[in-house]
């Protein structure tokens, strides 16, 4: 028996001429929560589907419990114990969870022995890990965190000893994912290992006995996580010092310029997602809203922006009304000072398949400066695009790649540079470093700070507690579509989360 | 991270993957040739120089060409805006009142280059009709395009031949068809352009329409790459909440797609009827429509990928004929498995190859591996 649960010696792996792994040792000792950090493409992802038998290393050994073993599919690793929690969880959203968990080890094709048998083994696994899940319930009637737990109790049940986590939090609310670092503990007490993979270095901070750090391919360090810092981390990261929290001047607030009165929204079934909400919004001020994915912003932001007819209240811009309640054109909306910086860029705010040029004009492409009589002015909107990639340092700096071949951090770049270059009077800004790398986040918020200095009114919705502390002016608290609070940035957080958890509802909403 | 799927040169991407593809095709046909007891090497030959052999050959290879360049254009359109058009066959049986309308009414009075714009007014007028139903029906109730479309196909077998029994067949006639244009309705044939390649066009249908067809499929890519209209289709086809976001009226682009995609579709009736038989006839379409499906997806809904496909189905369609003339073994139906084999291996099995070609090829130059996507450039 050896010490280390697995050891990795000299992984090298190229696609074409993207060096993806470059000479990658790592050791994890058994029993441990062993952290892997890293930006968007360093090679985290990579170096774990090597593991996971997705892909196969050009060169390098992979040894597990001291002997070495030929991982060629992830059935083998399976073999070797080792267990993956994929960021886009790999269930049949239709399955019960006990199915979810039989699946591909049902041992024969009568499934009734198979299922009896499964059904105890969970018991007992649930026990073993405090990881309560209804058997029997239906996976896509249950929240994400739930989620997250039958793909832990998948890995378990097929022996995983080695348990490998990609970017769990993304999806959790802060209290779903305190639950998962508790079930992360009991796994660890079990003897288990657990790698966890994030850009997140608060979690690493919070749960791991060690760290290791990626960049651009290379593994560069190796922490024991008491032993370090988050300051260290990032700049281990990024290469070299990042400011964490960005410097900001006191507000000055000016002239109401975004007024919501009694905003409703429902949403395609009749549900009421925003409830009777009402703000305002001054030039020069940033008001960011906190709260738990899926308490009615998104939906919030939608109406606002002419995207999702609200049932009703109403909305005005710079004074004049916005018909929130009809046939609100974002094209129109845009035209009088409104900017959006969607939440998923992916699919909403970039169409991944265009050039980059193409989507930087996405939404103003009515402009006349981009037509040429009857056709599009290819030439005048590429220059356009080429200024934005200086203004917003986008790299590569090529209006004609692919949207879908720039980092994260480059994409939100390519969305923050359409809509804030034009100096709109209202910003609109959702998630706006949701998947982006540290570098990025630190340069976005600058602009973002920016805008407001220059005297626009800034709407900011994020789930990023820290995020929302760090640049708002005020803080309004959404739960259950109703705004139940309004605080200032030096709330504390315990504060802040009492009220994103509706615990400490407002008087005035006693029913 | 995605998986990382490497770039081909352009090259490989369009020249040496749909090469492999139809190889392959033709060698299985060559298979099943050869399991009916003959020689694969002779259809071979019938097959080339069915399509290439004389002038005259050429002109029929061309003649088919023709119809399915008009036809795929009419589905890489609709495609384009995310929207699956399988109603170009009656979109085209359609458009051929149109055209029929047009020369009948003026085919005695106006020569033939006046009465052809307004067959294809017409043409395009009537096509474009057919497809606004369906696409307003998606639109504004949602109802499937594809569905649909599937369904106009046979109301408009239903609705011709009524139309072509009760309107159109001349008094006393026994045929379902109009009565025979005169001069004004008739396309000159491109014997010139065949002459200064030295060949003849014989008895070959070869018109004017094919000139049209390449004018209209640039036409259709300055549309789609470089108006704003086709910009709003391409955001739609590749994410509608993008497309939403941007303040792009959904109802309208799709209705006015279809409306293209139709009249893209009738225009092919002008070469058959105005171009060939001088009439129109029961079912004259003949299944271009669904071969236009084919030609979308092998020419990827581009321009310049669509018109060699459609030359390639052209050459299967008239080479095919030659074979089935000379090897009476082999029936018509033959000639539809090889077309269905290239239609297996060019479209659905597409990817197939793909990852031994891109080792192969990655492997000898691997400069090539940069991320190089430009389209439409």
């Amino acid at each position: 028996m050896s010490e280390l649960a697995i050891e990795l010696k000299g992984i090298d792996k190229s696609f074409g001429l993207v060096h993806a792994n470059r000479n990658i040792n790592l050791k994890v000792r058994k029993g441990t929560i062993h952290g892997i950090i890293g930006e968007n493409g360093a090679g985290k992802s990579t170096l774990m589907s090597i593991l996971y038998g997705f892909y196969q290393a050009d060169h390098g050994d992979i040894l597990i419990d001291g002997s070495k073993v030929d991982i060629r599919d992830p059935n083998a690793a399976i073999a070797a114990g080792i267990g993956m929690v994929h960021q886009h969880f790999m269930l049949v959203e239709n399955f019960t969870v006990l199915e979810n968990i039989m699946l591909g080890a049902e041992e024969s094709q009568i499934l009734n022995a198979g299922i009896t048998k499964a059904r105890a083994e969970l018991k007992r696994l649930e026990k073993e890990y405090a990881l309560e899940v209804d058997p029997d319930a239906v996976i896509e009637e249950l929240p994400v965190g739930i989620q997250q737990r039958v793909e832990i109790l998948k890995a378990l049940y097929r022996r995983a000893d080695i348990l490998i986590l990609d970017e769990p939090t993304g999806v959790l609310t802060p209290a779903e994912a305190d639950h998962l670092f508790r079930i992360l503990q009991q796994l660890k007490e079990q003897g288990k290992t657990v790698i966890l993979i994030t850009h997140k270095l608060r979690e690493i901070m919070a749960i791991t006995d060690e760290v290791s750090v990626m960049r651009r391919g290379e593994m560069v360090a190796t922490r024991t996580t008491t032993e370090t810092s988050v300051e260290e981390l990032a700049e281990l990261m990024v290469g070299r010092r990042v400011l964490l929290r960005v410097e900001k001047g006191e507000a000055k607030p000016a002239d109401v310029k975004l007024s919501v009165r009694n905003l409703t929204v429902r949403d395609s079934r009749g549900v009421t997602m925003v409830d009777d909400v009402s703000f305002d919004i001054r030039a020069g001020e940033i008001v960011g809203i906190a709260g738990v994915a899926g308490n009615g912003q998104s939906e919030l932001l939608e109406a606002i922006s002419g995207i999702r007819r609200a049932a009703s209240g109403t909305v005005l811009l710079s004074g004049s009304a916005i018909d929130v309640t009809g046939d609100a054109d974002p094209a129109a909306l845009r035209k009088r000072g409104l900017a959006h910086v969607p939440e998923d860029r992916h699919h909403v705010g970039l169409v991944l398949k265009f050039d980059e040029s193409e989507n930087a004009i996405l939404g103003y492409h009515d402009d006349p400066k981009y037509r040429k009589g009857f056709l599009l002015d290819v030439d005048a909107i590429r220059a356009d695009a080429e200024e934005k990639i200086t203004a917003y340092d986008i790299r590569p700096p090529n209006p004609r790649l692919k949207t879908a071949n720039f980092s994260g951090g480059n994409q939100q770049k390519i969305v923050l540079a359409r809509e804030m270059e034009r100096g709109p009077e209202v910003l609109i800004i959702g998630q706006p470093t949701r998947g982006v790398d540290v570098g990025a986040i630190e340069f976005i918020h600058k602009r973002i700070i920016e805008m407001r200095d220059q005297g626009k009114a800034v709407l900011l919705v994020s789930v990023e507690l820290d995020e929302i502390r760090a640049l708002s002016d005020r803080i309004l608290v959404m739960f259950a579509g109703r705004i139940v609070g309004e605080r200032t940035p030096e709330a504390s957080e315990g504060e802040l989360g009492l009220l994103m958890a509706g615990v400490e509802g407002p008087k005035e909403a006693a029913e | 991270m995605s998986v990382p799927y490497a770039k081909l040169p352009a090259w490989a991407e369009y020249g040496l993957i749909p090469l492999v593809n139809l190889v392959v095709a033709f060698l299985i046909s060559g298979l099943v040739v050869l399991i009916v007891g003959e020689s694969p090497l002779e259809a071979a030959y019938h097959m080339i120089n069915g399509a290439f052999g004389r002038g005259e050959y050429i002109g029929f290879t061309l003649y088919y060409t023709t119809t399915f360049i008009f036809t795929g254009l009419s589905v890489a359109v609709a495609f384009h805006c995310g929207l699956f058009n399988i109603g170009t066959e009656g979109q085209a049986y359609i458009g051929g009142i149109g055209v029929a309308l047009a020369c009948l009414a003026f085919d005695r009075t106006l020569p033939w280059y006046l009465v052809f714009p307004i067959a294809i007014v017409g043409a395009s007028f009537f096509g474009a009709l057919w497809a606004l139903i369906p696409g307003w029906l998606q639109a504004k109730r949602g109802s499937h395009i594809v569905i649909t479309t599937i369904m106009f196909n046979f109301i408009a077998a239903s609705l011709m031949n009524y139309l072509l029994n009760k309107v159109f067949k001349p008094l006393g006639s026994m045929s379902l068809e109009t009565r025979t244009f005169d001069a004004g309705g008739q396309l000159p044939k491109l014997d010139w352009l065949m002459s200064i390649f030295g060949l003849s066009v014989g008895s070959a249908p070869f018109n004017i329409s094919f000139l049209l067809a390449l004018l209209v499929s640039f036409g259709v890519w300055v549309l789609i790459w470089r108006t704003k209209l086709g910009y709003e289709m391409r955001t739609m086809g590749h994410s509608p909440a993008a497309a939403r976001y941007a303040g792009i009226k959904e109802a309208k682009i799709i209705i006015i797609t279809m409306m293209l995609s139709g009249a893209l579709a009738g225009m092919m009736a002008l070469n058959p009827i105005m171009g060939e038989q001088f009439r129109m006839q029961l079912d004259f379409v003949q299944g271009a429509g669904f071969v236009g499906i084919a030609v979308a997806l092998m020419g990827r809904s581009h321009p310049a990928g669509i018109i060699p496909a459609a030359l390639l189905f052209g050459m299967l369609y008239q080479g095919g004929a030659e074979i089935s003339f000379e090897m009476p073994s082999i029936s018509r139906d033959m000639i539809v498995i090889i077309q269905g084999l290239v239609i297996l291996f060019a479209g659905a099995l597409e990817h197939m190859f793909r990852p031994a070609i891109t080792r192969i090829v990655l492997g000898l130059s691997p400069k090539t591996s940069d991320v190089a996507a430009t389209k439409g450039a």
